[in-house]
């Protein structure tokens, strides 16, 4: 039914997905406040650049990859010369990939959801004595949770489901870059169908208990009150 | 605790110059029409509108001039809002709360609960803000601003959002506050009436400037502003209560001007209060009048007419050194022949008591 | 908040630091086809060896891609032999090591098990819909499938799989009727009917390896692949054994 390769795939892509959104969330954050709260007049183009991984094609995004990861060119290098490990073909570059690839799935919903908020909470906070921050995290945060969430979720679904990128610059090597959708494509590829059948199976019925389990814990915040 | 404000800014059309100090105690109003710029005055002082341009000193510190800008979180003030501006995500009581738990404990001088009995939401406390009455979440923004215990408060036309009973339900609590506050408050109205009871200064403005200022007595009653042409105008007097009248069910209050009798009140021996009386509910008489069912006559004398609209007339006298406004129809003062120095006496049918 | 916000930047930290691979390891990059022959061959090797033997199956373009990008592989199993020799032209293969370790064959294979007989007749004597081949832009396997066609001098309804692995779900889902395919791909496949193009028929479908890492064990992995033990492993799976067997490691050869 399951190899051990299998259930390794199915980890690994879990452990990719969750890694790369917790980055997402982390720092895409104080992107997304970033772009709510600027009047920059070129913010558009830094907003159509963080929305190309919307339009391009995985395999082009995973070309470039393939290429800027690669020792010979100067990020390669400088990742490895200042981590000591390839930044290619690892786990780490799967996870920079993902987090590029993923990237405005995170910052659409939150900046949307920073915008909702409106000025005047943050208003009446500042009248009230909280910092900048403060007002962020007392504020903000709270009354954008539907935005985290939307945002969280689609990340981690899509990262779940990474094949192109992950088939450029993965190497599928098991353990370490073979995630769960490439080992179903090494199986189909290697006429094992009868084990992409299972993961395949697995891996739908895995992404569709998260998703239940995330929309059943929050009613609330999907609900249009009347 | 005065604040100096020295400030211009410009949004599209509209351009704001003012120059004034404000005093340091008790209820200055910004009273004018919508558009004049009181809301933009507010803002600027809280530190919300960045685009405003100039000084403003605040108790002797600076909060912004040229150079400096000290943001709005760092100003010891409080800003109570036209819309009821609660944070949603909170119940009432974490609002309330909210500024309380900002201000270091040495410099709170007002509690929660005090804050919280002023203005009747004890029962609302556990409350979710959405489920409340306008009137309602608007008491709870008072109190929040309260508790933050502020230098200077701020309030937007804190009222004009809100349905006849939760004004006339909240006016008083505010009346009642601005006795027992120390810190000085600026509110913003367009309604005469709001202003007449709670102000004690009043600056009066016009697109974007200053027209007059000064204290609310004279500032109601000068004949040129647009508070004495107002069909609501009124004149303000200050009185002690002196006795109740056990028999006629009457409260009988000494002022300048006189002694009152109004409707009983249940008000302690002794206590001051002010008292309203609109300009419409003053009548002339050139002779004191023996049979007449009006009991508040008073001898003064005409200083000033001046004709409002197309019939009517304001004639402000004085009673004893203190300005009142009677509002005539125009055939009146002339068949009476008024003067301006005569001697007459004036009939106050109705006088309301804050 | 502040204190969540830490402990989750120090546990993505900590997933990032690196262990050091301690067994030997030799790792192989296989093409697609060859992938289940291999995993037989390491599970046969594992009883030989104490050496880990690493499969990176994928296909052998992109393979040779992520070669010249930095690919850590030690060992490339191709599924032809023009990418070893780009890779070779590179300079990126250790000397004299590009060698044959298969030759592949070609099957016409149909899901139906009556419709494909032994001797082929169907290609030529029966009208079908449309045969599927691999792309012979980028599978050797799709090449030799066109030159087969063009010695028969027949011109049917093509459609291409992206690879062998595409073109068989082609005809197992019923796209297509029948499929030119690597034998290997069907002689153990229960279902359905083949017929085994004899090799005259197009260029030898040279399988070669090369060796990227001048490493001991990879050195004794590949000894193991060309050994006679392997080579009858992958006749069961529907290879023909290279013409010259036995293996000199690249280094010896200098010497002679």
């Amino acid at each position: 039914m399951f190899s051990e390769s299998d259930i390794t795939a199915l980890l690994l892509t879990l452990k990719l997905a969750g890694i790369s959104t917790l980055v997402l969330i982390l720092f895409g954050t104080p992107l997304a406040w970033w772009l709510a709260k600027s009047a920059w007049r070129f913010k558009f183009l830094l907003e159509a650049l963080l929305a190309l991984p919307l339009v391009l094609p995985p395999t082009v995004l995973g070309f470039y990859l393939l290429v800027a990861f690669s020792p010979q060119s100067s990020i390669g290098h400088a990742f490895e010369s200042i981590v000591g490990q390839p930044l290619a073909f690892s786990f780490t570059g799967l996870v920079v990939g993902s987090v590029i690839y993923s990237l405005p799935f995170v910052i659409q919903p939150l900046q949307n959801a920073f915008i909702a908020v409106g000025r005047r909470p943050l208003e009446v906070a500042a009248t009230l004595r909280a910092s900048p921050s403060d007002r962020f995290f007392s504020v903000v945060v709270p009354l954008a949770k539907p935005g985290f969430l939307s945002a969280a979720v689609l990340g981690f679904a899509h990262t779940l489901g990474e094949f192109g990128v992950v088939l450029m610059i993965g190497g599928n090597i098991p353990g370490e870059t073979q995630v769960a959708s490439i080992a179903i494509y090494e199986h189909v590829e290697s006429m094992q169908l009868a084990s992409a059948h299972w993961l395949s199976a697995a891996l739908l019925l895995i992404s569709f208990c998260l998703l239940v389990l995330v929309y059943a814990a929050n009613p609330k915040a999907r609900v249009l009150r009347l | 605790m005065s604040l100096e404000l020295k400030l211009k800014l410009a949004h599209g059309n509209f351009e704001l110059d003012i120059d004034q100090v404000f005093a340091s105690q008790g209820v200055t109003a910004i009273y004018g029409p919508s558009g004049s710029g009181k809301t933009s005055v507010l803002r600027a002082i809280a530190g919300l509108d960045k685009s405003a341009s100039g000084l403003i000193k605040f108790n002797n510190r600076i909060w912004q001039n040229g150079s400096e800008f000290i943001a709005t979180h760092q100003r010891a003030l409080a800003y109570v809002f036209q819309e009821p501006s609660l944070f949603e995500h909170m119940s009432v009581r974490a609002n309330v709360e909210y500024g309380f738990n900002r201000v270091p404990p040495k410099q709170r001088i007002i509690s929660s609960d005090e804050a919280i009995q002023a203005l009747g939401i004890c029962g609302l406390l556990d409350r979710d803000t959405q489920t409340l009455s306008g009137g309602e979440k608007q008491r709870v923004a008072i109190a929040r601003a309260l508790c933050s215990s502020p230098d200077l408060l701020l309030m937007d036309e804190p009222l004009s959002a809100l349905d006849k009973r939760s004004k006339t339900e909240i006016l008083p609590m505010l009346v009642a506050l601005r006795d027992k506050l120390s810190m000085p408050i600026i509110y913003v109205s367009h309604s005469l009436n709001e202003v007449a009871r709670l102000a004690d200064h009043l600056v009066l403005m016009e697109q974007g400037r200053v027209i007059a200022s000064g204290d609310i007595q004279s500032m109601l009653t000068q004949l040129d502003l647009s508070l004495a042409k107002d069909v609501d105008a009124e004149s303000l007097v200050d009185a002690i209560v002196v006795a109740h009248d056990e028999q006629f069910e009457l409260t009988y209050l000494d002022s300048s001007v006189g002694r009152f009798s109004v409707l009983r009140r249940p008000l302690a021996v002794g206590e001051k209060v002010r008292l309203l009386i609109a300009a419409r509910d003053v009548s002339i008489t050139r002779q004191q009048q023996q049979d007449t069912s009006i009991l508040n006559i008073f001898p003064a004398i005409i200083e000033q007419i001046e004709s409002v609209g197309t019939a009517q007339v304001t004639v402000r006298l004085k009673a004893n050194n203190l300005p009142i406004l009677a509002r005539l129809t125009r055939k009146s003062a002339a068949l009476m022949n008024l003067a301006v120095g005569d001697s007459v006496y004036l009939q106050a049918k109705s006088v309301a008591i804050l | 908040m502040r204190q969540t916000i830490t402990y989750l930047i120090a546990y993505l930290l900590a997933q990032f630091s690196y262990s050091d691979v301690f067994a030997a390891q030799v790792r192989v990059a296989v093409a697609s086809n060859f992938a289940s022959t291999a995993e037989v061959l390491v599970a046969k090797y594992a009883q030989l060896s104490g050496d880990q033997i690493v499969l990176l199956v994928g296909s052998t373009g992109k393979h040779t891609a992520q070669i010249q990008y930095g690919l850590p592989v030690d060992v490339f199993l191709s599924a032809d032999s023009e990418m070893p020799n780009l890779l070779e032209d590179k300079g990126l293969v250790v000397d004299g090591s590009r060698q044959t370790y298969a030759l592949g064959r070609l099957a016409l294979w149909s899901k139906d098990p009556q419709r494909v007989d032994p001797n082929g007749e169907v290609l030529t004597a029966s009208a079908f819909k449309r045969l599927a081949i691999a792309n012979p832009k980028t599978a050797p396997y799709g090449r030799a499938a066109r030159q087969v066609l063009s010695n028969l001098a027949i011109q049917p309804k093509l459609i291409y799989g992206e690879s062998v692995a595409q073109a068989f779900q082609f005809a197992h889902s019923g796209g297509a009727e029948i499929a030119l395919l690597a034998l290997s791909q069907v002689i153990n496949f229960q279902q359905g009917s083949y017929w085994l193009v004899p090799s005259e028929l197009h260029s030898p479908i040279e399988q070669q390896l090369v060796l990227l890492n001048d490493v001991p064990a990879a050195h004794d992995f590949i000894k193991f692949l060309l050994s006679e033990q392997a080579l009858s492993i992958i006749e069961l799976h529907g290879y023909t054994r290279p013409a010259a067997t036995g293996y000199t490691r690249p280094d010896q050869l200098e010497n002679d």
